[in-house]
């Protein structure tokens, strides 16, 4: 699951069915060792994740798994996955939400009816909506966060940001979900920010799954505060589920001298999103993908002819399992420098 | 007037729309693939970009300077559950960003009612053509090209019944064709007196419902068709060739599953834009051997 968003998945899960939801571990450096394992050699480096994290949880005593996924490949990995797991022997259900990138509202019942008899779909949209706010008011804070990261006290954000989501499991109806967020909006907002008004300004933009999980970015975005940098990221779940749609098609409209068809997944946004930071003057793009993202491999060449027109430096990071953090570091490091120089020049 | 058509990807999916450019009287310009080509993709494309695009690329920066007009479609799906690789939405973009270039250009989207026939009145009039004489070369464009496919499928089919060893080569058409991908191949295995079937050349409705028994959930349009070969031919065949280029999205997952279902021998060859061919010869070899004591 990708970065902090197992919680309203949990969320949403628990209430609805009467399932025993099993929390998979963090992804850590044995989770893509078991995925590796078992993937075929040039798959992108999601699919390994996913996988490294299905065999985990199965081992945990999981039965059934939910994968959902579309746009490129994405809707296709689950039933390689489910044959793959099927082959090592263990015995589950895998159900997968989403192919083609059609969304079907009576299969997903069906589906649902499935894993649980008792199934309601009036309590399913009720909570459906509180947890559509719970990812809206998580995303608005963590925007917050990641543009004055860079300049204060990192630890106390983590640690209220984590008080804010073990509240928000225990919440029963929307007005108790708004009155938590605005009361830790306030505090959030209380602690110190020490911004100098001409502070530089990143833009990160880049494939959905390695933007938004921390461990498969190396923590590019703590590695990014460290240097006390403002951050800006397009990419959550919020834009995923809801405004994905508006997003690409305003994309098309506003880079008509780059782009006249729609490219796949998040290709044809990204571009726009280069050419948004580039008009907001930012100081750099960072783009980041994992390896073998096929999509992102025909955005990349759009994005250099638009950081090319508008003169921004712009750096690729592709990740893959083996990647050395060191090397990543020393990258970003030199990025930094050059980024810095071009502004006292 | 040259209309330029790179030999690669997608031409292999419009030869019905190419055959009606021709009776409408345009000059087409197409070349083999060569090392010299693929050299040229080399100097422009990203460096994870997939043989097959690099090879396309190659094409276009070849024929640049030798027509008036490139063809590029965007073909972007035939229906809700037959998509295209998402590298065929993004070759207009590619194009227009990497050369100086006129593009002739036009839309498959049939979730859209973006059809064939409406790509060829647009192309047609854009080019200047009255619609009558259009409407004509549709017509026969299409029977000739029906005709042209029927009696491939026929002769693929009576190759099943062939003494020789037979080796099914799964692969899209793209790589299968291609001078430098998949012709050097077809030439050492009919050299070693085994009888090719070709995995494209089934009727691509049954292949379509037959890839159903072996992956449930593919939604690749051309993909169901290659892999439904399978599930036809499998009683008559021998072996099983995967035929892909590196790093093919589709195919890392597509094959991987399909050869967990099958059970024939199989092998699952990976061609790159290296020179040398002396592994891909070995391995071949070695299958063939493992065929005939199978």
């Amino acid at each position: 699951m990708m970065g902090k968003y197992n919680i309203p998945v949990k969320y949403l899960l628990s209430k609805i069915t009467h399932c025993i939801i099993i929390e998979p571990e963090k992804i850590t450096s044995k989770t893509i060792e078991l995925g590796n394992k078992y993937s075929p050699s040039f798959v992108c480096t999601p699919f390994k994740y996913t996988l490294g994290t299905m065999i985990e949880s199965l081992d945990k005593g999981a039965n059934v798994i939910i994968q959902a996924g579309g746009g490129c490949r994405y809707g296709y990995y689950a039933e390689l996955q489910e044959q793959i797991l099927k082959d090592l022997g263990y015995d589950f259900k895998l159900y997968n939400l989403v192919t083609a990138s059609n969304l079907n509202v009576k299969k997903l019942y069906n589906i649902f009816k499935k894993i649980d008899k008792k199934f309601s779909v009036i309590k399913a949209i009720y909570y459906l909506y509180i947890t559509k706010n719970m990812i809206r008011y998580m995303d608005k804070i963590d925007d917050y966060v990641r543009l004055n990261i860079g300049f204060s006290d990192k630890k106390s954000y983590k640690k209220l940001m984590d008080e804010m989501l073990d509240k928000f499991i225990k919440v029963k109806n929307p007005i108790s979900l708004y009155a938590i967020y605005k009361k830790y909006n306030k505090k959030i907002k209380k602690v110190k920010v020490n911004k100098p008004k001409d502070c530089i300004k990143v833009g990160v933009i880049g494939e959905l799954y390695t933007i938004m999980e921390p461990f498969a970015n190396y923590f590019l975005e703590e590695e990014l505060a460290k240097y006390n940098i403002e951050i800006k990221r397009f990419t959550n779940i919020n834009y995923l589920l809801f405004t994905n749609k508006k997003v690409s098609k305003k994309a098309l409209l506003n880079t008509k001298e780059f782009q006249k068809y729609k490219m796949g997944a998040d290709a044809s946004s990204n571009v726009y999103f280069a050419k948004y930071l580039c008009l907001k003057n930012y100081d750099g793009i960072i783009h980041i993908k994992s390896s073998f993202c096929t999509p992102e491999i025909s955005s990349m060449v759009l994005i250099n002819k638009v950081c090319e027109k508008y003169n921004k430096p712009v750096i690729y990071f592709s990740f893959d399992s083996s990647t050395s953090e060191v090397g990543i570091k020393t990258r970003l490091e030199a990025f930094y420098d050059m980024i810095e120089m071009r502004r006292n020049r | 007037m040259k209309i330029g058509i790179p030999k690669a990807l997608y031409y292999y999916y419009i030869k019905d729309f190419i055959l009606f450019l021709e009776k409408l009287g345009v000059q087409i310009v197409t070349f083999d693939t060569t090392k010299e080509i693929i050299d040229l993709g080399n100097l422009v494309a990203g460096d994870e970009m997939c043989l097959s695009l690099k090879i396309f690329l190659g094409h276009v920066s070849y024929l640049k300077d030798k027509c008036d007009y490139i063809l590029i479609p965007n073909i972007k799906n035939y229906g809700k559950n037959d998509l295209m690789c998402t590298n065929f939405t993004s070759l207009y973009n590619l194009v227009s960003n990497l050369f100086h270039v006129n593009i002739l250009t036009y839309e498959i989207d049939y979730k859209n009612k973006l059809t064939e026939k409406e790509a060829s009145f647009k192309i047609g009039q854009e080019l200047g053509f009255s619609k009558k004489h259009i409407i004509k070369c549709i017509k026969k464009s299409k029977v000739t090209y029906n005709g042209n496919l029927k009696s491939k499928i026929i002769t693929n089919m009576n190759n099943l019944k062939s003494s020789k060893k037979k080796i099914l080569i799964v692969s899209h058409p793209y790589n299968l064709y291609d001078e430098f991908v998949g012709k050097p191949i077809i030439k050492y295995l009919e050299n070693l007196n085994c009888e090719i079937i070709y995995s494209d050349l089934f009727d691509a409705k049954t292949t379509s419902e037959m890839s159903k028994y072996l992956s449930s959930d593919l939604y690749f349009k051309y993909s169901k068709n290659i892999i439904g070969s399978i599930v036809i031919s499998n009683e008559n065949i021998d072996g099983i060739l995967f035929l892909t280029t590196f790093p093919c999205g589709i195919d890392s997952l597509v094959n991987e599953l399909v050869i967990r279902k099958i059970n024939k021998p199989y092998l699952n060859l990976v061609i790159d834009d290296l020179d040398s061919q002396m592994g891909v010869i070995t391995r071949l070899e070695s299958f063939v051997d493992i065929i005939e004591q199978y």
